[in-house]
């Protein structure tokens, strides 16, 4: 019997879950996150890093640029379906350091002069993991190549593009996400009942957290698996062929250990 | 002298005012009399590296009795054999100079190399992986090169590791020791009888030590937030065995059971791990399913319950290339760049991710089939002619190792048949030189297997390849001297 699915406000349609049925499970679920699927994992795509606007002749000495450091949905979906909150952990020269984002988009903006390493603090809801994930992102803010010169109408993006995998999840987890887009699910294994989805929060209290109209958008950076795949695989194919010659000219010398020299033609 | 006085600044008003912002609200330590403020400011409060010296020491008059001359006298040192006298300047009191040794003479060591006997030899030492010739060569070499092990495997003609090299010279030692000892008792406390030498345990253990070195910094801080876990698991363990006592019922207890074998898979994993850091995640080779060694996660993976698809690759490539050394992991990576291939994909999906490895994995096995190439055809060109001295089997000092390490270099390079041909028919032409000088060349560069790989692509990455143009000894030699100097 699944126990795991955590009703924040409403919606579980199951006859035992009584509010004090619930807080007493909650508790237990502290330990252990209800069934947890075995060979399975559930991932999320996501993408890391900031954008820098140079401020040209608004530039003051400590406040060159304004830059906006966030992490967003690699198809800039809605992360907030997993994420429940971000730290971002600034540089210890800035007014309050530690910076948290309750909600998505998770994102923050400052000014600031200097580039210094981010980590950031991913926070996931309940029932996905009660463990924290840290990012680790280098701000940057100058071009790298001298050759580009500052502008301010071209701003300066570094991003990373990376997974969160969560291996065994629990499967009110993925009976929640299953169809989330934000969320990569592989086929469930057949004969797996899941417990229906209950909703974390309600939707229409939230405010959208996708950063799909943001004005950031035009400079994200497109990342494509498929020119990935691409180039991975010419390369795999140049490394057999090649191995595939060794192996002859090895037979070859094998084959004719006393002639002069082992010629393949 | 200050930067103030450099720039010409009244020194009164205007430093003071910012000597006393500059300085921090309660000095942590004192600076030591002797030395001055900018000087103490520049090792930020560390310990300074030159003792200070208080400057009334220095002005203190000797005692009046005395009195110093320093002369220019010769002296003789006797760590020379030769006899030479050189002259320096020395303190003389009182007009008596300083007698007894040089006092540097003391730190010409030498080390004491037994000598053995043909007869000894034959009674004691024979081994079969080393011939009468080779044992007494490195016993020539260890008497010139004072037991440097590193630069008498340089020396080497044939291909021995240090820990070979060491290996014989210790059983050899320790051998003629106990021979020649009318009791065994008599030497039972000498060192050499005493701690035998162990080269397996010495080749594990400077693998295993280059293997932490060349860990990156995220990589031990995951390392340690994995340990961390383990330890929380164990406690969380132990108390929910605490717990059984009082019974409950229903999931908890299941869950807990199903977690505790991968659990504690992992937990003793990470010990073994960080006992023996070469050994890296390797999935619990007890588990049948553990057989598609690449495509299963690793155990201390498993035990997380979130992590970054990049740093599974890292563990997996980790993992991977355990069993590797630095120089084929180098090796490996310049492959990978040869053929315009990141070395971290850059979008780490689970597909790209698990093409990555292959791609890997296939690189090692062409490494390795290069390797047997290599040596098989030096094999057949010393059973051809037979009049070398040093086999050419050994990749570090192979004249012709560069061209094949590297067979994705960008430019278009062909690998047809004619060219272990050439390569012969050169090597008949120009006979030792090239071979010879390559040998010297390392000799003075390396104490480490990768600067011989540095070297190899140093010296073959040039303009002129081999495979192109027959290159004489001369042109080498003025090529060698440039990467020389």
């Amino acid at each position: 019997m699944p126990n795991s699915s955590l009703t924040k406000k409403h919606g579980s349609d199951r006859p035992e879950s009584s509010g004090s049925v619930l807080k007493s499970q909650r508790s237990k679920l502290v330990q252990s996150s209800g069934k947890r699927l075995k060979d399975f994992e559930v991932s999320v795509p996501i993408v890391y890093g900031n954008v820098a606007f140079w401020l040209g002749r608004k530039a003051s000495e400590y406040q060159s640029h304004e830059w906006t450091v966030y992490v967003r949905g690699a198809t800039n979906e809605d992360l907030g379906v997993v994420i429940k909150r971000a730290v971002f952990q600034l540089h210890s020269s800035f007014n309050n350091p530690t910076r948290v984002v309750e909600s998505p988009p998770f994102e923050l903006s400052e000014a600031g002069w200097g580039e210094f390493e981010i980590v950031i603090t991913l926070y996931f809801h309940s029932d996905v993991c009660d463990k924290p994930l840290n990012l680790y992102h280098h701000l940057k803010l100058y071009p790298e190549d001298e050759s580009c010169t500052m502008s301010t109408k071209k701003p300066v993006v570094v991003e990373s593009y990376d997974e969160i995998v969560f291996p065994e999840p629990s499967d009110a987890f993925v009976a929640r996400v299953q169809n989330h887009p934000v969320v990569n699910v592989p086929r469930l294994p057949a004969g797996l009942n899941l417990p229906s989805p209950v909703q974390v929060e309600d939707v229409e209290k939230r405010k959208r957290g996708d950063t799909k109209d943001s004005p950031l958008t035009q400079w994200f950076t497109n990342f494509s698996e498929a020119d990935e795949l691409l180039k991975l695989a010419a390369a795999r194919q140049q490394v057999q062929a090649h191995i595939a010659k060794l192996r002859r000219q090895l037979t070859l010398i094998d084959g004719q250990p006393q002639q002069s020299k082992p010629t393949p033609e | 002298m200050d930067a103030k006085d450099i720039l010409g600044l009244p020194k009164n008003a205007i430093p003071i005012a910012q000597e006393k912002k500059s300085r921090p609200p309660k000095e942590p330590q004192r600076k030591p009399d002797g030395i001055s403020r900018e000087v103490y400011m520049l090792t930020g409060g560390v310990a300074p590296l030159m003792p200070s010296i208080d400057a009334s020491q220095l002005k203190k008059r000797p005692p009046s009795d005395e009195k110093v001359t320093w002369q220019w006298l010769p002296f003789t040192n006797s760590a020379r054999k030769d006899n030479l006298q050189l002259y320096h300047w020395v303190r003389v009191v009182n007009g008596v100079p300083p007698t007894g040794d040089y006092p540097f003479a003391k730190y010409n060591k030498s080390v004491d190399v037994v000598k053995y006997t043909d007869e000894e030899y034959e009674k004691h030492l024979t081994d079969p992986k080393w011939t009468k010739e080779e044992t007494d060569l490195l016993f020539d070499l260890c008497q010139r090169f004072d037991l440097r092990f590193v630069v008498i495997a340089d020396r080497f003609p044939s291909p021995r590791t240090v820990e070979e090299l060491k290996d014989r010279y210790y059983s050899v030692s320790r051998a003629i020791l106990i021979a020649r000892a009318p009791f065994p008792t008599d030497v039972a406390g000498h060192p050499l009888a005493k701690e035998p030498y162990n080269a397996q345990q010495e080749t594990e253990r400077k693998r295993a030590l280059s293997m932490v070195l060349s860990q990156t910094k995220q990589q031990e801080r995951k390392d340690a937030e994995v340990l961390a876990e383990a330890k929380r698991i164990q406690e969380s363990r132990m108390l929910a065995k605490r717990d059984t006592k009082m019974p409950k019922k229903g999931h908890y207890d299941g869950a807990e059971e199903q977690e505790l074998p991968s659990a504690s898979d992992a937990g003793t994993e990470n010990a073994d791990r960080t006992a023996l850091p070469s050994d890296a995640i390797s999935p619990s080779t007890a588990a049948p399913n553990a057989a598609a060694d690449n495509a299963t996660i690793p155990a201390s993976l498993r035990m997380l319950r979130v992590y970054l698809r990049t740093y599974a690759l890292e563990q997996m490539v980790q993992a991977a290339s355990s069993s590797a050394g630095l120089r084929t992991i180098n090796r490996i990576e310049q492959t990978l760049q040869d053929l315009g291939v990141n070395l971290k994909p850059k979008v780490p999906t689970k597909a790209v991710c698990a093409e990555h490895l292959e791609l890997r994995r296939e690189i090692l096995t062409l490494l390795n089939l290069q390797k047997q190439l290599q040596y098989k055809e030096a094999e057949g060109s010393s059973l051809r002619d037979g009049s070398y001295a040093d086999p050419p089997g050994t990749p570090k000092h192979s004249y012709h190792a560069g061209d094949q390490d590297r067979p994705f270099v960008p430019e278009p390079l062909s690998f047809g048949g004619d060219r272990v041909g050439k390569r012969d028919q050169k090597r008949k032409a120009n006979a030792l030189p090239p071979l010879y000088l390559c040998f010297e060349f390392s000799c003075r560069w390396s104490c480490y297997e990768q600067q011989h790989f540095l070297i190899s692509v140093v010296l073959f990455q040039g303009p002129g390849r081999l495979s192109e143009a027959p290159s004489s000894p001369a042109t080498k030699r003025a090529r060698k001297q440039k990467a020389d100097g």
